[in-house]
This record gives structure tokens, sequence and C-alpha cells, in this order.
């Protein structure tokens, strides 16, 4: 027995959008990612229910051909269904209060992470040097959002904000301030 | 009454006491509390019946709707299942208390906690489903329970830092979901059946390739829920943002729920150990890699974490093995790390009420200054780092002694990296009881909020409902009761360590024995008087990608 050609393809490509959307920054393009990767795994199961136009539990089994398709899978897609949907409005949910806090819906780097890893060294730390450390760290981000409402704390990283850019600029800093 | 009625117990009535508490609000506090703890309570001592059914009459099952297994849905409470469910029982219900005890203090009775304690249960029966699922696609909806739950906890109050963690945490839990969906149609696709039981016997009939195929897609589902090395970087970013009570279940129990579900699948659905030198390499890198990240940390709940990511590797190495002992091993540390690491969590919690953060950097003296609070985490954390004669250590004996009868250069290797894991376990926790609690506490007070350090308000502590956590001189008497009593948990399962080891040896044996769960499963003979059919696992297996068998040909040849 053979699978539809046609939906394997489909199934093939919803899952390829959909992995290349949930790798992007932007909350909502994930989202759409993963929608589109649930629906593909939902063709996935209906493709293991046989072929198209059997007709589900028929008495003793004779259908028009004396085949039946098997009802199981479509149940199964139903219940995913529904989770993929109350999924979908949390992120929705969850997307439209990050833009109210940040005023974007970037998924951010962890804050912490970046914090040990941009530590210079102990000393430096116990010495309370952090005040230049961050002072340098996010001014020019600072100088680049006059708007004072929205707090600049949390800089969305980027390609040109990683962690090795900001260490190069801590080591620099602290190298020169240093006695 | 036969005991097998209880079975659906512990996920239905955390259900119903959810739907009456949505009902109920925020109004008459009384009430509510009742109903969470009494409902958890209850769900306690049915987890205990079950246990004892379970171990001395073997697995216990329970068709919903009358519908007989393969047709309707099973519910199997084994011994691994009961004694998880014990477990998850005692745990939630302590930190259910402790919440209490931290709700009242912050004096929050308002929105967020009205949606706290209901969300709460519905994860509690998410986990009970996960434990006691006969079959994958319940599998996943337990899963799907418990995640859907711990989006919301995890976000609770929406603030600007739980917000940024949540996130990292929805996209991977769900893509984890995802990937296990897909396996679940695969596995479907190739034996036409998602009943464990029923596809104990058809996996071994298939292909090899496809079998293997179907094995590591369910283990890499798998392994990203229970955070194992490649796929573990999720857990430290995310968890120790949320509130103390809600990380230290999540600590406690999510990841165990995959540790759980990857047993399960390791010894009932592919018992042929064909993957045991893959999960001894992951089980190394757990461990190394987690334990490496532990020591470079300063905040006491991201060390946590990264311990817990670390101490998963134990587990996993038990999988590995395969062996009765390396199960056993498996089943005492999965019990002993669920008690210990919520502990944990718990008495971070209190610190952070004590100092208003948990940043070691700003802390200092707190054995002076609470001393209480020293106690109760200087003596999970040496469980924790397995100093004997604590289970840690008898958990972590267990499985080295179940390596070294197993033999093998790389069995050889993990052990090696078990006991230096330990060693740097030990190493983490000594930084932080030396910083936090035994330097004298010259340390400025913590300043809240101020964002003194720019990168965010993360070392802040914040409130269940995400307001910056106001400090206490006296702990509140429901925080310091539920973290003793897990102290206290902790301490029973050195005490009685005989009985544990002997209940998971067991335990383990049910594990390596499979024809015990699919017997109970399967096989029930007609009874004579009612003239009930019996369950029977019908045959053939349908498999259109394979192209085997197919329900349409089994149909064909049943018309005349």
């Amino acid at each position: 027995m053979s699978i539809s050609l046609v939906l394997a393809a489909v199934v093939g490509v919803l899952f390829a959008c959909g992995v290349v959307l949930i790798l992007e920054r932007s909350l909502t393009r994930v989202l759409i990612g993963i929608a589109l990767m649930s629906n593909g795994a939902n063709v996935l199961i209906l493709a293991t229910g046989g072929r198209a136009g059997d007709a589900p539990i028929v008495g003793d089994g004779a259908g028009a051909n004396g085949r039946m398709s098997d009802p199981l899978p479509q149940v199964m897609i139903l219940t995913s269904i529904v989770i993929t949907f109350a999924l979908t409005a949390f992120l929705l949910a969850l997307a439209y209060r990050s833009w109210q806090l940040q005023g974007h819906d970037e998924v951010q780097d962890d804050v912490e992470d970046r914090r040990v890893a941009s530590r210079p060294d102990e000393e430096s730390l116990d010495a309370g040097a952090d005040a230049e450390l961050e002072h340098t760290d996010f001014d020019d981000d600072e100088d680049a959002d006059p708007n004072e409402d929205v707090p600049p704390v949390q800089v969305p990283v980027t390609a040109e904000h990683d962690v090795v850019g900001d260490r190069g600029v801590v080591g620099a800093e602290d190298g020169e301030e240093r006695p | 009454m036969s005991v097998d009625l209880l079975v659906p117990l512990p996920v239905i009535l955390p259900l119903l006491a959810a739907g009456l508490k949505f009902a109920l609000g925020p109004r008459s506090p009384l009430v509510n509390r009742t109903l969470s703890v009494g409902t958890l309570s209850a769900v306690l001592a049915v987890a205990v019946v079950l246990l004892v059914a379970a171990d001395r009459d073997g697995p216990q099952v329970a068709s919903l709707g009358g519908w007989d297994a393969p047709v309707g849905i099973v519910l199997v409470a084994d011994r691994l299942s009961a004694l998880m469910l014990v477990i998850s029982a005692a745990v939630t219900l302590c930190v259910l208390v402790y919440s209490y005890g931290q709700g009242n203090a912050d004096d929050e009775e308002g929105l967020p906690l009205a949606v706290f304690h209901p969300t709460f249960l519905v994860l509690a029966a998410g986990v009970s489903l996960a434990f006691l699922a006969g079959d994958l696609f319940n599998l996943y909806v337990g899963f799907e329970l418990l995640l859907f739950s711990s989006f919301v906890l995890i976000t609770l109050g929406g603030t600007r830092s739980r917000i940024r963690a949540g996130t990292t945490y929805v996209v991977v839990s769900v893509l984890s979901s995802i990937l296990l969906l897909a396996a679940i149609g695969f596995v479907y696709a190739a034996t036409g059946t998602v009943n464990m039981a029923q596809l104990a016997g058809r996996l071994d009939v298939l292909d090899e390739s496809v079998r293997l195929g179907l094995q590591l897609m369910l283990l890499l589902a798998f392994g990203i829920k229970a955070a194992v090395f490649p796929v573990s970087a999720w857990l430290p970013d995310s968890y120790p943002t949320a509130p103390a009570p809600v990380t230290a279940v999540f600590a406690g129990l999510l990841t165990k729920v995959g540790v759980y579900a990857i047993i399960r699948t390791e010894t009932l659905l592919f018992p042929d150990g064909r993957i045991s030198d893959l999960l001894l390499v992951v089980s190394l890198l757990t461990m190394i890699v987690g334990i490496l990240g532990a020591v470079a940390q300063t905040d006491i709940k991201r060390m946590l974490s990264f311990t817990l990511v670390s101490h998963i590797g134990y587990m996993v190495f038990g999988v590995a093995l395969g062996t009765r002992l390396g199960l056993t091993g498996a089943v005492f540390y999965v019990v002993h790390h669920i008690t210990i690491q919520t502990t944990l969590f718990l008495t971070a919690g209190m610190v952070e009420r004590v100092a208003g953060t948990t940043s070691t950097e700003r802390i200092g003296g707190l054995a002076s200054i609470a001393p209480l609070v020293a106690v109760l985490f200087f003596i999970p954390a040496m469980n924790l780092a397995g100093i004997p004669p604590f289970s840690g250590f008898l958990g972590k004996l267990a499985l080295i002694q179940a390596g070294t009868a197993a033999g093998g250069v790389l069995v050889w290797l993990v052990i090696v990296a078990s006991v230096l894991t330990s060693l740097l376990t030990l190493y983490a926790v000594a930084k932080v009881w030396s910083r936090a609690f035994w330097r004298a506490p010259h340390v400025a007070l913590p300043l809240y909020g101020d964002d003194e350090d720019g990168f965010g308000d993360d070392v802040v502590g914040e409130t269940l409902g995400g307001h910056t956590i106001s400090t206490f001189d006296t702990m509140p008497r429901l925080m310091v009761g539920a973290t003793a009593a897990l102290v206290a948990l902790g301490l029973a399962f050195t005490v009685a360590a005989g009985p544990l080891a002997d209940l998971s040896d067991r335990a383990a044996g049910e594990l390596r024995d499979r024809d015990v769960y699919v017997r109970a499963v399967a096989p029930r003979p007609v009874d004579p008087e009612t003239g009930r059919m019996g369950r029977g696992i019908a045959d053939p297996p349908t498999n259109p990608l394979t192209g085997l068998r197919r329900s349409g040909d089994a149909v064909d040849g049943a018309t005349p």
C-alpha cells in the first residue's frame, strides 16, 4: 500500500516553511511557523488513514470498493487542532504583551547568560567596576532611543550586538581605566 | 470495589477542582484553599493506594468509557507509574502549601493568584495523565495539558523578564510537542496502533531501520522535554525567572515526566538496547556540560537549574544500561531527585524573601540572619551533591554499581564522569553556601528594581503576581513548614532507603519483563457469569507505510 505523493509533498513543504519561520527572531513569524508545522503534523497523521475517498466504518466492512479508511487518525487530528488553536491564542497574547512592554515582539537572548559571558574577571567585579561596564555596554542603545517612555534596558540582541562584540568593548574599556 | 476504578482519579479530581475554582474566582479564599489542598491530598491518598495495589497485584488498568483495549483508551498504573504518582502528588501538595504561605505574606488575593491555583491543579492533572497514559497519544495529551498550564504559570503576572523567559520556553516546548506528534503519526502509520501494550508486540516485527527511525524520533521529542544535553539549553534560560513555587514544581516534575517517558519507551517499546551507546554518550555530555554551567553561575536559581540539567544525565545513564540494576538506580534516582530539586528551589524562594534576590554577588551572611533557611538549604544541597549517607549518595552508588556490573569502556567513562559531576556539584553548592550563607554580611543590602547592573531586573525577586518581592525578617510559617516537610521527605528516602531500593528493584524487574504490562492491558478471560468480553488485542497490524498489512486488507479478508 502506498501513500499519496501529494500529501507527502504537502507535509514536507509545510515542515520546511515552518522550520524557516521558527528560526526568525520575531515572535509573530515564529507563531506562523509553529502553525505551519502543526498543520504539517496533522496532514501527516491524515495520510496514515488510508486512501482518500474510502468510507470510514461501514458495517461489515463492505464499502463501495471493499475498502474502508481508518477513522482514528481524524480523531487524533481533531484533538491536535484544538490544542494548536489554544496554543496560537496563547502565543498571540504573548506576542502582544511583548509588544506592549518593549515596543517589539522579538525573542531575546538570556540576559544572565550575557552577563556571565561578558564578565571580564572576578576582581574587576569585586572592585565595583560594574558601573562603567554597563555604561559602555548599553550606552549607544540609550542614545539611539530618544523616547523616554520606552525603557531602554533590554536591547534586542541582533547579529551586531552579540556577546563576543560586547565583550570586546568591555575588555578594551576596562583595560584603559584600570590604574 | 476493585482498585482499578481509582486509576483515573488522579487526573479527574484536579481537573474538577480547577473548574470549580475558576467558577469561584477570587471569592471566599477559605473554600478555595480547602478545595485545592483537599484535592491534592486526595490524589496523594489515591496514589498511595494505587502503589500498594500495583506492587501487590500487578499493574492496575482502567478502561475509560467501558471500552477495552485496543479500541478504548486505557490508563495503566504499574509500579513505576504509581511510584511516580505518589512522589509527584506529595511534591505538588507541599508546593501548593508553600505558595499559599507566600501568597498570604505578599497579601496577594487578586487576579494573578486566582489564575495561579486552578492552573496549578491542571498542571497536576497533566502530570498524572502523562504518568498513567496507556497509549502514546494520551501521553501526548498529558504533555500538552501540563505544558499549557506551565505556559500560564511561567508567564504569570506578565512582567518583562517573565515574558522574555517564557517566550523561549513556550517555543521550545511547542517544537518538541510537534516532533512528538509527528513521531506518533509515523508510529501509527507503521503499526496501526498507538496503544503501548499493542505496540510492544507490533514494533518487533517492523523493519529494523523503520524501528530505529521511530525510536530516535520519540527519543528526540522526549529528550527535549527531559532537557538532556544537546537539547537542554532552554531550561536554565527559562526556569529561574518564574516565581519560586512554579520553578520548584517545574524543576521537580516536568523534566522527570520526560525522563519517565524515555524510560517507558525504551523499556516497553524498544527493549533491544540498540541505541544504548548513544544514550551513554548523551548522559555523559549532559552530566559534564550541565555541571560546568552550574559552576559558572552566580545566581542560586540559575545554578540550581544547571545542576538539574546535569543530574538528568544520571537517570539517562541508568536507562542506557538497560539492565535491571541500571533501571533500579534510575528509578531510585528519579524519586530522590524530584524531591531534592524541588526542595532546593523552594529554599531559593525563601532566600529571595530574606535577601530580596538570589544573586550570590549581592547576598551574604544568611547563616546568621536566617539560620533556619540555612539549615533547610544545607541538607538538600549536601543530598544533591551525594554526600554519604544521604539518598543522593545511595542513588549514585546504585548507578555506579550497575555500571561496573555492565562493564565496557564507554560505561567506565560515564562512571568517571558521574563521579566528577558529583564532585563538581559539591563545589557548586559549596560555593553558593560559602558566599550566600557563610561569609560575613559585608555586602550592602540589595537595591530593588534600580537596574543597577544594566542587565534588566532579572536578579530582583518577584512575587507570584510579578511585583517586586518584599523582604521579611520572619518567614511565613506555611513556607517553612512545606519546605521542612520536603526536606524530611528527602531524609526519609535515606532512612527508608532499603524498602525504597527494593521497590525500585521490583519496578525495574517489571519494566524489564514487558509481558507483565502487556498481559495486564491485553488479555482478560471472558467472565463466565456476566458474559462480558475480555480485553483482547486484535491482530493484524495495519501498515500503510511499509505495506505489510492494513485495515482495508483485513476487512477484505473478512468479507466473503
